[in-house]
């Protein structure tokens, strides 16, 4: 008895907490309450977001979230790559120091680039002591892409550094013996043995990067208005639900798509996401 | 013997960029100033007034209290459910495997504004009680993924072993399989509790009536400017993680080497250690 239903309450929950909402969200996107009363289907939402000004927003959070992916990669990658192949005492320690900085709160972790980014913030000072004019840091849009890169990058190294882990040594002394030089063994053995952890390093990255709204409100200081922004805008002040709905109702399917179609590529490589 | 130094300045580097934010943070709370522009001196004037700040103790106090009721009941939902997906048949297993996913890929906006819209769908007032049931409803999944294992590696046989011994199901549970289980437990249990303390989004889209989080308050500090008692407090949080990290692992390593369990070897291959 126990073994047949010790899955029911957490399905039942699931099905009041998950489906269920998702499921109103699809409903206020389509439909909106009548003046008479009741609702009346209402595709508006929907056809606003069409308008260039909208479209722009999403381009924008597209472009952003790969740019912030691709620089955690280019960051991340060698990192990983270092760590797979320090002493083991040193590695446990440094992966801490990885993990570790994600216990603080993230917004105050990125509310404190503030003080080091601002007009009369540390970098400026220090480059005001060299002569510098202070530079403009500070909301624009590289700011917003630190604070992305500077919050997702342990994302995309803890998977790889994952995968780097789990390649046999022997592969790579086997290649060794047959006269193969780093650059080869690089080429042909680690990285495609470590895409799967690759592929899960972006979609871990990228996504809460094109869905958020707290980086670029705080290190945007409102100039720059990401998808999340406009959500968020929609269900706190402007309280138009049939349009935030629509948003997110296309926010969701995006990401979904773009999930199974790595999914796919991630399962043909015969690798094992993180999860 | 350069590339080694060239590793170790990257690792600098990029732990340099990760600590940047908290080392400032942590300055700033000792400072005598309000400003985080300038340094006026040492002072424990922000942690006297922390104590005294009666709307961040409440809202420590929510997150807190948020944090242990959800993950406990994340907790014990998870683990049944995972008994249970454990014993499905292949595809209702992998449907339910799939559902679990959804708020673990959906971006925490989505998560949020899909309860809020269910929430005011069923008129039930936003307040703590509403925050608890996101909490729990986003912390199962990470509960399940980190059981499920642990039921995976159970002898195939052991239930069965222990009821031909004259255990009944329930008995068999609590004396067999959940010793077994326990560390998925625990792991699932912290996993939990730290997104549950660090939550933004959700917390802030499914609350309301003056019931705020840490995470709230920051948000909403921001654009005023935060109170350095908050870096205060951060700074303690900080630290007692610190402080509970070392332990924990300390502990760990004692356990190993009492048992006799050592780590596995590490072989460098030769070449590929400097590569």
């Amino acid at each position: 008895m126990l073994r047949r239903f010790s899955a029911s309450p957490y399905l039942l929950w699931t099905v009041l907490f998950i489906l269920v909402p998702v499921f109103m969200v699809l409903f206020y996107s389509l439909f909106s309450p009548a003046p008479g009363g009741g609702y009346a289907l209402d595709l508006e939402g929907y056809r606003k977001f069409a308008d260039p000004l909208y479209l722009e927003v999403l381009w924008r959070s597209i472009v952003i979230a790969l740019k912030s992916t691709l620089l955690c990669l280019l960051v991340g990658y060698p990192l990983a790559l270092i760590l797979s192949r320090i002493e083991p005492r040193y590695q446990k320690i440094l992966v801490m120091l990885i993990i570790l900085p994600m216990w603080m709160n993230f917004l105050l972790r990125t509310y404190a680039w503030i003080p080091i980014l601002g007009r009369n913030g540390l970098i400026n000072s220090l480059l005001g002591s060299l002569g510098v004019a202070p530079l403009n840091l500070l909301f624009n849009e590289n700011a917003v892409l630190l604070g992305m890169v500077y919050n997702f990058l342990p994302f995309m190294v803890l998977p790889i550094y994952t995968v780097l882990m789990k390649i046999d040594r022997q592969l790579i002394e086997a290649a060794e013996d047959l006269g193969a030089d780093r650059l080869v063994i690089f080429r042909r053995i680690v990285f495609p043995l470590s895409i799967p952890g690759l592929i899960s390093g972006i979609m871990m990255v990228f996504m809460p990067a094109v869905s958020t709204f707290v980086i670029s409100d705080l290190l945007g200081g409102s100039q720059i208005t990401l998808i999340g922004n406009l959500i968020k805008d929609q269900f706190q002040t402007v309280y138009d639900w049939n349009f935030g709905s629509a948003i997110s109702i296309i926010l969701m399917v995006m990401i979904l798509l773009s999930m199974s179609i790595l999914n796919r590529y991630d399962e043909r490589e015969g690798g094992t996401s993180m999860w | 013997m350069v590339s080694k130094q060239i590793k170790r300045l990257y690792v600098f580097l990029v732990l340099l960029f990760l600590y940047a934010p908290i080392l400032v943070l942590i300055v700033f709370s000792f400072n005598a100033s309000k400003s985080t522009a300038n340094w006026a001196g040492f002072s424990l004037q922000w942690y006297v007034e922390l104590f005294h700040d009666r709307q961040i103790m409440k809202a420590l106090y929510y997150t807190l209290s948020v944090a242990l009721i959800a993950s406990a009941v994340a907790t014990v939902i998870g683990t049944f459910a995972a008994y249970g997906i454990t014993n499905m048949r292949a595809w209702p297993k992998r449907a339910v495997l799939a559902l679990n996913n959804i708020p673990i890929l959906n971006p925490d906006i989505v998560t949020g504004i899909a309860l809020l819209a269910m929430f005011t769908f069923i008129n039930m007032p936003l307040g703590f009680m509403t925050m608890l049931l996101a909490h729990i409803t986003f912390a199962i999944p990470f509960v399940i993924l980190s059981v499920l294992p642990k039921f995976r590696q159970l002898p195939q046989d052991i239930l069965e072993a222990a009821m031909d011994l004259g255990a009944t199901p329930g008995y068999a549970f609590f004396k067999v399989i959940l010793p077994e289980i326990m560390p998925g437990i625990v792991t699932g249990f912290l996993i939990a509790f730290t997104l549950s303390v660090d939550d933004f989004v959700i917390s802030f889209f499914t609350t309301g009536g003056g019931v705020t989080n840490l995470s709230i308050e920051i948000y909403s500090m921001a654009r005023r400017g935060i109170k350095p008692t908050i870096n205060a407090l951060s700074t303690l949080m900080f630290v007692s993680v610190l402080t509970m990290m070392l332990i924990i692992n300390l502990r760990m390593n004692k356990d190993s080497t009492r048992k006799g369990e050592s780590e596995t070897p590490y072989l460098p291959a030769p070449g590929a250690g400097s590569g």
